[in-house]
């Protein structure tokens, strides 16, 4: 076994050997560090997947396969079934891998510090390291079946978190409240989940293989099949993501989930969906993706719109939040749906850029709901007087997420409208326009909650508030606030790696 | 990598990581007096150090730059699109920079005494002083930027970022229940504007494949992609430059303490938009049409910073229109096909515009007020305070000998060139247009300008009780420094170096034509010069002769029912909130209802339905066993009838 399987394998054994850890250590606290510890290795081994990354795929071959990762473990699994465990990572994925893993570890860090009421630190912190293998899984599944295992592992664990440490009090109407929200996000994305299984078993039949590296490019799939497979596919992704009008789990969600549960939700756990439109989807059904793509850039403008409108008109912290969510997806849905390299690199980067953004944000949100016991807008105001550190973080996180030049969540948006310029012709150039539009919209309703919330006098739930923040919570943020500068200042940071097997895949596109 | 591209990166290198330090700062503890505030202290060392060590860097390059320099390495590879992260210098980049690090020294120094606050404020000393020295800096640096940016997106990254720094400075006074609004406001209008500018910058970039500056003019642009990019990039121009229609932001910006309006809008950033068109002249020579546009756009807005400047008492707000209108003339001076004159107007101007806002907050610093009904006569109290405003004021009504006069008469003779010989890119009626606005606007300027001075410092004090004096040394040095440049800066206009440098081609176009010919100097003295003379003494001497008839009533009163109109400056501003913000928040409102009740209802609607259907159907089976048997017998009989059926065919 060479050094990179063995990291492959390590990524996702790690993760999974800490839930076991955590899950056998009867005291809570050393539990928790010991989960915290498992997440700061699995990161440490996402890290090292770039070192060596000659890539197992010979340049020789006449026609080199459209995804080559660097590093590739491809076992037999159910030979009955022809089932394989086929890892692998490359410039696509690994940007993703060390997002989940950072984000993951900061939200075990955090919970070292403060867990939510509700249930037991150490189950959290089991819960998390669970979600994580899931994730970790589905970003570097290179077999249809084997991804689709792994983007179902997700969602129990989530579902607890949010029943289980979620919403805000004890009495039976907040507990029926997150009830709902949690059994909504499951049943929702179950649904994706049943389009997603049909499409994989559609290609899966047609094509006779579930290998993703030997499907990208749609060999052998009739046109017929392709579009099947893609509506099928981009359906179920697009609930993930989430694209309107498939969103309305996605604020439920977001609002009801414990800080931890709302950072992993909208940092990690909806790239899933975007990663899959680009792997699996575009990748497998290319013919598919050229004859939906109109579709799918109205669908992606309409979600920057619609989410930036409703953000405007939002009343409440954590629900805006999740609110621009839909709008910042939707940047990096334009970016996909444009099929282009410059377009598809948008999206990545966006993508990486908003987990970065949104989960700081998310942790701020959190902090300010946790000492103020209030998340309405109205209820908060001139957090600067009396929390100045506090607001001025949640001021450079709104700033870099309404996508100012020089920080991460430019390149993505800014880029995506570009792609789109570049398609040309009457239809994308108007998207391109009502995008760059969506962008001034996200300026609004981000300013609209700083004014609110950060300028003016004290209300009385702010006046309360100690000026410092712990130790735990700068030691979460910071990690986030640096990357989004250095995302900012060097994107080649995510898209260094990610030219080479961008451009490969937009080769089999054309 | 040669020293002078090296000078040019560092140039906005030096005032970022000052201000990023500068961020860490803790702010002030709670009470504590200003000499005993180490935080405070640091924020000053580094706000000033920042600024100043640009300002020896912008020197050193002004100094070096003997020829245009470029140099860039790749920033990052969007598919087939470049983006470079590189330097493109040249004179009049190095005049400008020098002017921004300049004005931003005069401003971190003047702000450590202007915001203090004594103990008979009774409120302590302003704790958030470490992130507004920061903010200074890091505007610097985003200007710099700017100004020797050698890529688009690199030149978008600085104007962004100067935006956001704007909008965290002018709500920074916690005082004010309307600085928060005001900064929103400035921001979200700029920001509409930058919708265009990205736009342009998308169809420049794509048709060129990179984003760096100099490509994108070598490239042969079709004329169609050419005037749409143009017309886009315009947008973003109008919203930085405060243009008409996107000009509302600008005066409520005043909010803002006082040194930010000097640095930030009139001094700097405003002029950022007029930069940028002089970088991509080549662009804009070459599509009469958008000349056009800017030439109509010029004039709007020159004529309507002028007249609403005559009726606002805030003293801030008359500088902040006639900030408006005076962008206009350096706007018009571009659509006439004149960038030397355009650069030349914007450096004069940042020198007295500067001035005379460091000087109005020192009166405001004094006095208590803004307001100029309640000073007056301030002559006496305030001496060294009324000569630099007298010599501010005497540079923006165009008083010869002082700097305004030389810049103006260069717009005024480019804009007759076109006029009466055709001389433009554009169309002669831009250049009558521009011109006749131009000369009218002089008469306009000189008329408001002296109702200032009369109001402010003749005449009868008017609030007794307080004693103005003249500002302490930090106020006083800033304020002292810049009448130099105020005053003299004009006669650099005369053929030489200085006028040289401002009319250098840039490295795109070192073969042209242009660089064999002898350097022109700015200043182009006809007997038409008599014109805006005799304007500039029509203005001031109908001021004057209305304040004579009653020294203490507003010459603004002579507006008769005009005056509302210009104070409300013809009420765009209710325009604006009609036509475009209740639109926006009404269907955002419509939005959300839409996508709780119809989206998201669609959603639960189905899951309300489902579980309807799953509970009647588990009523059914839970009936009682008479029904039961029923049903099986039925089910029974159904099955053998079926199976009959299917069996007899």
């Amino acid at each position: 076994m060479s050094f990179g399987e063995f990291l492959l394998v390590a990524v996702l054994a790690l993760p999974a050997l800490g839930a076991l850890a955590v899950a056998a250590i009867p005291r809570d606290l050393p539990a928790r560090v010991a989960g915290t510890v498992a997440a700061g290795l699995t990161l440490v081994a996402a890290l090292a997947l770039a070192v060596d990354r000659s890539g197992s795929w010979t340049a020789y071959a006449v026609t080199p396969p459209a995804v080559r990762p660097w590093h590739a473990l491809d076992l037999p699994w159910v030979p009955g079934l022809e089932l394989r465990f086929h890892l692998g990572v490359d410039g696509i994925s690994w940007p993703l891998v060390v997002l989940t893993a950072l984000l993951t570890l900061l939200c075990c860090g955090y919970t070292c510090w403060r867990v939510p009421p509700g249930g037991s630190g150490r189950a959290l912190v089991a819960l998390l390291l669970v979600v994580e293998v899931g994730i970790l899984g589905t970003f570097l599944a290179l077999d249809l079946v084997l991804f689709f295992l792994f983007f179902e592992i997700v969602l129990l664990p989530m579902y607890a978190i949010i029943v289980g440490w979620g919403g805000d009090g004890t009495d039976p109407a907040a507990v029926a409240a997150r009830r709902r929200a949690a059994r909504k996000f499951a049943l929702y994305t179950l649904f994706g989940s049943v389009l997603l299984l049909v499409g994989v078993y559609v290609v899966v039949a047609a094509a006779g293989t579930a290998d993703i590296v030997a499907l990208t490019g749609g060999n052998g799939l009739a046109r017929g099949t392709q579009l099947a497979a893609f509506t099928l596919l981009a359906v179920a992704f697009a609930v993930k993501s989430p694209l309107w009008p498939l969103h309305s789990w996605l604020p439920d969600a977001h609002t009801q989930a414990p800080t931890v549960g709302s950072v992993l939700l909208a940092g990690v756990l909806l790239k899933m969906g975007t990663y899959g439109l680009i792997r699996v989807a575009v990748g497998v059904a290319p013919e598919g993706a050229r004859w939906a793509a109109p579709v799918l850039g109205v669908l992606a403008v309409a979600a920057i719109l619609i989410g930036s409108l409703v953000c405007l008109a939002q009343t409440e912290l954590k629900r805006l939040i999740a609110y621009s969510s839909v709008g910042h997806m939707g940047f990096v849905l334009l970016g996909i749906a444009t099929l282009t390299a410059t377009g598809i690199q948008a999206a990545l980067i966006g993508n990486v850029a908003h987990g970065i953004i949104t989960g700081l944000l998310f942790f701020l949100a959190g902090a300010i709901k946790d000492r103020t016991h209030t998340g309405a807008l109205r209820e908060l105001s001139g957090l600067r007087e009396t929390a100045p550190r506090l607001s001025g973080l949640l001021a450079f996180a709104a700033v870099a997420s309404l996508g100012l030049p020089g920080l991460a969540g430019f390149w993505g948006e800014a880029f995506a409208v570009v792609a789109a310029v570049e398609v040309g012709g009457a239809l994308w150039i108007t998207l391109a326009v009502l995008a760059a539009f969506g962008g001034a919209l996200t300026a609004a309703y981000l300013l609209r909650l700083l004014r609110q919330v950060t300028h003016g006098t004290a209300t009385p739930a702010v006046a309360e508030l100690k000026p410092g923040l712990a130790g735990a919570e700068v030691a979460a943020w910071t990690p986030l606030v640096l990357l989004a500068l250095a995302v900012g200042l060097a994107p080649t940071l995510v898209l260094g790696v990610a030219e080479a097997p961008v451009t490969a895949l937009v080769e089999v596109l054309r | 990598m040669s020293t002078t591209t090296l000078l040019g990166a560092l140039l906005p290198v030096v005032p970022l990581v000052a201000g990023l330090v500068g961020l860490l700062l803790p702010p002030a503890a709670r009470g504590a007096t200003t000499d005993r505030d180490t935080s405070r202290r640091a924020a000053i060392a580094l706000g000033v150090a920042g600024a100043a060590g640009a300002l020896v860097l912008a020197v050193a390059l002004l100094v070096t730059l003997d020829a245009p320099a470029e140099s860039s390495t790749t920033w990052i590879r969007f598919g087939e699109l470049t983006v470079t992260l590189g330097v493109r210098l040249d004179g009049a980049a190095a005049l400008v920079a020098v002017a921004v690090a300049a004005v931003a020294l005069a401003v971190q120094v003047y702000s450590v005494g202007y915001l203090t606050r004594g103990p008979h404020d009774d409120t302590d000393v302003d704790h958030r002083y470490p992130p507004y020295a920061a903010q200074i800096s890091l505007f610097t640096a985003a200007m710099l930027l700017v100004v020797v940016s050698g890529d688009l997106i690199m030149l978008l990254v600085g104007w962004e970022v100067m935006g956001i720094c704007s909008y965290l400075l002018i709500a920074h006074d916690r005082w004010l229940p309307q600085a928060p609004a005001a900064a929103q406001k400035a921001f979200l209008v700029t920001r509409v504007g930058d919708v265009g500018f990205l736009l342009g910058i998308a169809l420049l970039g794509v048709s060129a494949g990179s984003f760096r500056i100099a490509d994108v003019l070598a490239h042969d642009h079709g004329t169609g992609t050419l005037t749409a990019a143009g017309l886009l990039l315009l947008a973003g121009v109008a919203g930085k430059s405060a243009q008409f229609p996107l000009h509302t932001w600008l005066p409520d910006a005043m909010a803002g303490p006082t040194p930010i309006s000097a640095l930030i809008h009139a001094a700097t950033m405003v002029a950022a938009g007029v930069y940028a068109i002089t970088r991509l002249w080549p662009l804009f020579e070459a599509t009469p049409t958008v000349l056009a546009v800017l030439g109509v756009m010029a004039s709007v807005t020159l004529l309507l910073g002028a007249f609403a400047a005559t009726a606002q008492d805030d003293i801030k707000r008359v500088l902040a229109w006639s900030t408006v209108s005076q962008l206009g003339y350096m706007t018009g001076a571009l659509a006439v096909g004149s960038p030397p004159a355009a650069l030349f107007h914007l450096l004069t101007h940042a020198a007295f515009k500067a001035l005379l806002f460091l000087a109005a907050g020192v009166v405001i610093h004094a006095v208590g007020t803004a307001a100029m009904s309640r000073m007056g006569g301030l002559r006496h109290s305030m001496p060294v305070t009324f000569w630099c405003m007298l010599i501010g004021l005497g540079a923006l009504a165009g008083l010869p000998p002082l700097s305004g006069f030389w810049s103006k008469e260069g717009v005024l003779a480019a804009a007759e060139g076109a006029a009466l010989h055709g001389d433009g890119p554009a169309p002669a009626w831009v250049g009558w247009l521009v011109w006749l606005a131009g000369l009218v606007g002089v008469a306009v300027t000189a008329w408001y300008a002296t109702r200032l001075l009369l109001r402010t410092f003749f005449g009868a004090p008017r609030t007794p009780l307080t004693h103005p004096h003249d500002p302490p040394a930090l106020l006083r040095w800033p304020v002292l420094a810049l009448t130099v440049p105020a005053a003299l800066l004009g006669l650099a206009g005369f053929p030489g170096w200085f006028a040289s440098q401002l009319q250098r081609t840039t490295p795109s176009d070192a073969e042209g034509v242009s660089d064999l010919m002898p350097p022109d100097g700015l200043i182009h003295l006809t007997p038409t010069v008599l014109l805006p003379l005799a304007l500039l003494l029509l203005g001031a001497g109908l001021a004057w002769a209305g304040w004579r008839r009653d020294t203490a009533a507003d010459p603004a009163a002579a507006l008769g029912p005009l005056r509302p109109v210009f104070a409300g400056a013809f009420r765009l501003d209710d325009v604006q909130h009609t036509l475009v913000v209740r639109p926006t928040t009404a269907l955002a409102r419509a939005a959300r209802v839409a996508d709780e009740r119809v989206v998201d209802g669609a959603v639960t609607g189905t899951g309300r339905g489902a579980g309807a259907l799953g509970g009647g159907l588990a009523a059914l089976h839970r009936s009682a066993l008479p029904r039961a048997v029923v049903a099986v017998l039925a089910g029974a009989l159904l099955i053998a009838l079926a199976a009959t059926l299917i069996g007899a065919m």
